[in-house]
């Protein structure tokens, strides 16, 4: 590419001769800072770890093999109590899904259903670590690719948060993102900061966090109030009742009251993190994990384990779609997981460790549009190793899709700086 | 290798141990390295609780529960709020044996061997997250991994394996050999089509013994899988002796000759999963493992390979013999260079803080929502791979924040007429820089001293 250099690229260019150095961001970001509006433009990142069960998430009720392999886990098709919401022919989206399914209705949100990162070992841990990493191998980097993303955009311009009290993988790096959960803020001895600061001088790693730690909370003032605000309205995607009816997994204990306590909670994180990404100055990429989705056993079909845990996200994503307000239009989320599970239901009502699974896409800048990449089906000679959902979409094609056409990174920076040596995966098309 | 005895004892008692407690290093000043070896015992790592209550009477006491809500939600009783009832449950006896072992570990002189056993709790993850398992915790810990964390690791292996919370944890107690008899006879009632369930099998190798760089493949895990089978627990319902234990069921084990990793298991019953878990143990990839882990506990979140090469040495020519590890833990330079590379978990932060200003929690409310703000609720790792190492992790900005709020809140409490100077001599010694003593010194209350000594880099890291 060979954009004009913008009056901030020019400005880091100048630094650069100063001996503060140069990296291979550069193009990347002058190619960022010279699309028009891109500075608007919001990104969140859903990770829900353990192996979410695409085919439960994105039913493919359509498919003439779907029913048999699932058995008692299936979700019944469209029309049935406790069926799949309708999609297209042969996808729908699971009941707890209900404000994605909103969405969906509005072109605001898409299904990758066979979507895979490059690892195929089946292990939670490594697997989660290629979809953090960027890299082909788990360990292949230290870094995130959302981390790596943010540096090729230039550290100036766009700031990130992760949500929950630990730093995920995906964002970790030389550039430096806050990290918020709910619960801090109390009045305290105001001296301590400025001495802690200061005792952090050579502590790089201590010292940064504190600083970015400090200036969350402020914000954090701010976003609450915020989400406390957008969620006085009443809940008008109640459509997720029947998730909030889920069966805990020991002996069918019902924890009702437990869930119903959950959502609310859930929806006001999505609001709060929504609350961070709109204000001034506030972060435009976010990363925010979600666990429990290793549902070996007694996994459930319109309701039980697996379904609690898809009406958290839903109520997460329905809260954040709502409390961007009229931000939404120019944000995209992504969830996705590290793998997805066996096609067949196993010997315990649930499903073991597989290959593709369901990526949700949600946003008002996404491009209107049936499924992104091919659905492989799942006949029986179809199926990856004769048991997995076959991935037919590189995890990294749709992330870099995702961070050409809505951030405005550059093919080269994506092949070399943020998913190093994939010059031969392209950016999926079409989807912002 | 020459180095100073204060030093030595501060990182004995903080690298090694959990953070010194007041007059602590001044103990172990004359032979830290012989205060270390001499916590090695046989008979494995302290109890937090003189007679804890044991994983079997926690089931059958978790099944009658379930009976009593299900009969007070048949009789429509107003006052059986289901989750207040779990809540009481789970407070009163999974807290408890948090509390307990929070006890433990701010209490302690022998606080090497508590670390210890906390590195191998870790290491087989049970996690409270699960409803089934979360009244068993605690038992788990004390059952399978206490008694065992100084001797051979196969016998560490067999019994966290077996224990009915590895089983219910990860999902070995339903799983059906799907050519058993158990499992025809289900075909013929009709029932839903039983069978496999390979959670345990894959994470037993790659998280517990081989490691994931072993080379085994799929048809490995499922292979162990279908010798697995079988290990299972005994029916609620079952007489005493069998209720809520261990049971091998031989009409759930799949027949057969198993293949894993190259070498045959002749059909066995429940000796054909033993067999397995034997030669895991011995494989040289687990020495490198635990190896690895250890060192990465220990020392640092990128531990020197010379170390972790001595460490699988010596599994290697002991057959395993974690007592041994242990020694060459301790013994080993690379363990003992004076610059701090653990970035201290939240629980072994708080349980520092805890030793270093001499009081221990009285509640679970003073433990369980600090440690669940700052990511590490009691007994719920996220996944069977435990709490994560690196302190990135946990050096999150938002973490901090949180680690600041509450040393603030400890000091309010527990600073009245106390001396932080001193404080903080006795719990960093050595580690006590000229910065941060000026700093506390010029404290304007007691409790910013205190504050700012919790804070400070050098209490933050290990």
């Amino acid at each position: 590419m060979t954009q004009a250099l913008t009056a901030l690229s020019r400005r880091r260019a100048l630094l650069a001769g100063l001996g503060f150095g140069l990296t291979i961001d550069f193009l990347g970001r002058s190619a960022f800072a010279a699309a028009a509006g891109v500075g608007r433009r919001r990104l969140v990142v859903v990770i829900c770890r353990g192996g979410m069960d695409g085919l439960s998430v994105s039913p493919p009720v359509g498919d003439p093999d779907y029913a048999s392999l699932r058995g008692t886990i299936a979700i019944p098709p469209f029309g049935a109590p406790g069926g799949a919401l309708k999609l297209d022919d042969t996808f729908g989206l699971h009941p707890a899904l209900a404000s994605v399914h909103a969405l969906a209705q509005k072109g605001e949100a898409r299904i990758a259903p066979a979507v895979a990162t490059p690892d195929r070992e089946r292990s939670h841990f490594e697997a989660q670590d290629v979809l953090e990493n960027g890299a082909t191998t788990a360990y292949g980097a230290e870094t995130g690719w959302l981390n790596r993303a943010l540096q090729a955009i230039g550290p100036t311009q766009v700031k990130a948060i992760s949500v929950g009290p630990t730093a995920p993988l995906i964002l970790r790096g030389p550039i430096e993102a806050a990290s918020w959960s709910p619960g801090t803020g109390a009045e305290r001895d105001p001296r301590l900061p400025g001495i802690l600061q200061d005792l952090y001088a050579d502590d790089p790693m201590l010292g940064k966090a504190l600083a970015s730690g400090l200036a969350t909370e402020a914000m954090a003032k701010v976003a609450t109030a915020d989400a406390r605000e957008a969620l006085v309205q009443p809940d008008a995607m109640s459509g997720a009742d029947g998730a909030m009816t889920a069966q805990a997994d020991a002996g069918g204990a019902p924890l009702r009251p437990v869930l119903r306590q959950g959502l609310p909670i859930a929806r006001r994180l999505g609001a709060t993190l929504a609350g961070f990404m709109v204000q001034e100055g506030g972060p435009q990429v976010a990363a925010v994990s979600l666990d429990g989705f290793d549902t070996h056993a007694n996994q459930g079909s319109s309701q039980g384990q697996l379904a609690t845990r898809l009406a958290y996200l839903d109520a997460v994503l329905g809260g954040l779609a709502e409390g961007m307000g009229p931000v939404w239009k120019h944000t995209v989320v992504v969830a996705a997981t590290e793998f997805g599970r066996t096609a067949r239901v196993n010997g315990t009502a649930g499903t073991d460790h597989g290959t593709a699974s369901t990526a949700l896409l949600l946003g008002g800048a996404l491009r209107r549009g049936g499924i992104v990449g091919d659905w492989p089906t799942l006949a029986p000679a179809r199926l990856f190793e004769n048991r997995d959902t076959f991935p037919t979409l590189d995890m990294r094609g749709l992330f870099k899709g995702l961070l050409a056409g809505h951030l405005g990174l550059d093919r080269r920076a994506l092949d070399t700086a943020v998913f190093p040596g994939t010059a031969a995966v392209a950016p999926t098309a079409g989807v912002v | 290798m020459a180095l100073d005895k204060n030093l030595a004892a501060a990182i004995a008692a903080t690298r090694f141990g959990l953070g010194a407690r007041p007059g602590q290093l001044e103990r172990i000043a004359a032979d830290p390295r012989g205060w270390l070896s001499s916590q090695i015992t046989a008979a494995g790592a302290d109890q937090p609780q003189p007679a804890p209550q044991s994983s079997q009477a926690r089931l059958l006491e978790f099944r009658a529960f379930q009976r009593q809500r299900q009969q007070a939600k048949a009789a429509g009783d107003p006052k059986s709020d289901p989750v207040k009832m779990v809540a009481k449950l789970l407070r009163r006896e999974t807290g408890g044996d948090f509390l307990a072992r929070v006890g433990l570990a701010t209490t302690t002189d022998a606080d090497f061997r508590e670390r210890w056993a906390l590195f191998w709790c870790n290491h087989f993850t049970v996690s409270a997250t699960k409803l089934q398992t979360a009244t068993i915790v605690g038992p788990f810990e004390a059952e399978a991994i206490r008694p065992n964390v100084f001797g051979p690791f196969e016998h560490l292996l067999v019994a966290s394996t077996s224990h009915p919370a590895m089983l219910l944890y990860l999902d070995q107690a339903q799983s059906i050999g799907p050519d058993s008899r158990a499992a025809m006879f289900l075909d013929r009632r009709g029932k839903r089509k039983a069978g496999l369930n390979e959670n345990l099998a894959r994470e037993a190798m790659e998280l517990h013994t081989v490691g994931v760089g072993a080379g085994y493949t799929q048809a490995d895990v499922t292979e162990f899988a279908r010798a697995l089978t079988g290990w299972s627990i005994g029916g609620l319902k079952a007489p005493d002796d069998i209720a809520g234990r261990f049971l091998f069921r031989p009409g759930a084990h799949e027949p057969g000759v198993r293949t894993i990793m190259g070498r045959r298991y002749p059909q066995g019953g429940m000796q054909q999963g033993l067999a397995v878990l034997k030669d895991l143990a011995a494989s040289p990839h687990t020495a490198h493992h635990l190896g690895f882990e250890i060192a990465r506990h220990f020392v640092a979140d990128d531990p020197p390979p010379t170390l972790v090469a001595k460490l699988e040495r010596t599994y290697l020519d002991t057959g395993g013999d974690l007592g041994d590890v242990a020694r060459t833990l301790v013994a080993a330079p690379e363990a003992w260079q004076p610059a701090q590379r653990k970035f201290k978990t939240p629980y072994e932060f708080l349980v520092s803080s805890w030793r270093a200003a001499s009081v221990s929690p009285q509640s679970l409310r003073e433990v369980a929502p600090v440690l669940n703000g700052m990511g590490q609720r009691p007994f719920s790792a996220p996944s069977p791979k435990g709490w994560p190492e690196a302190g990135e992790t946990w050096c999150a900005p938002d973490a901090v924040i949180k680690r600041v709020v509450w040393s603030e809140q400890l000091a309010a409490r527990s600073m009245r007429g106390r001396d932080p100077n001193e404080l903080a001599r006795e719990a960093l010694g050595a580690r006590l820089t000229p910065l941060v003593a000026k700093t506390i010194s010029r404290a304007e209350t007691r409790e910013e001293g205190l504050a700012i000594l919790l804070m400070s880099p050098e209490f933050q890291r290990r």
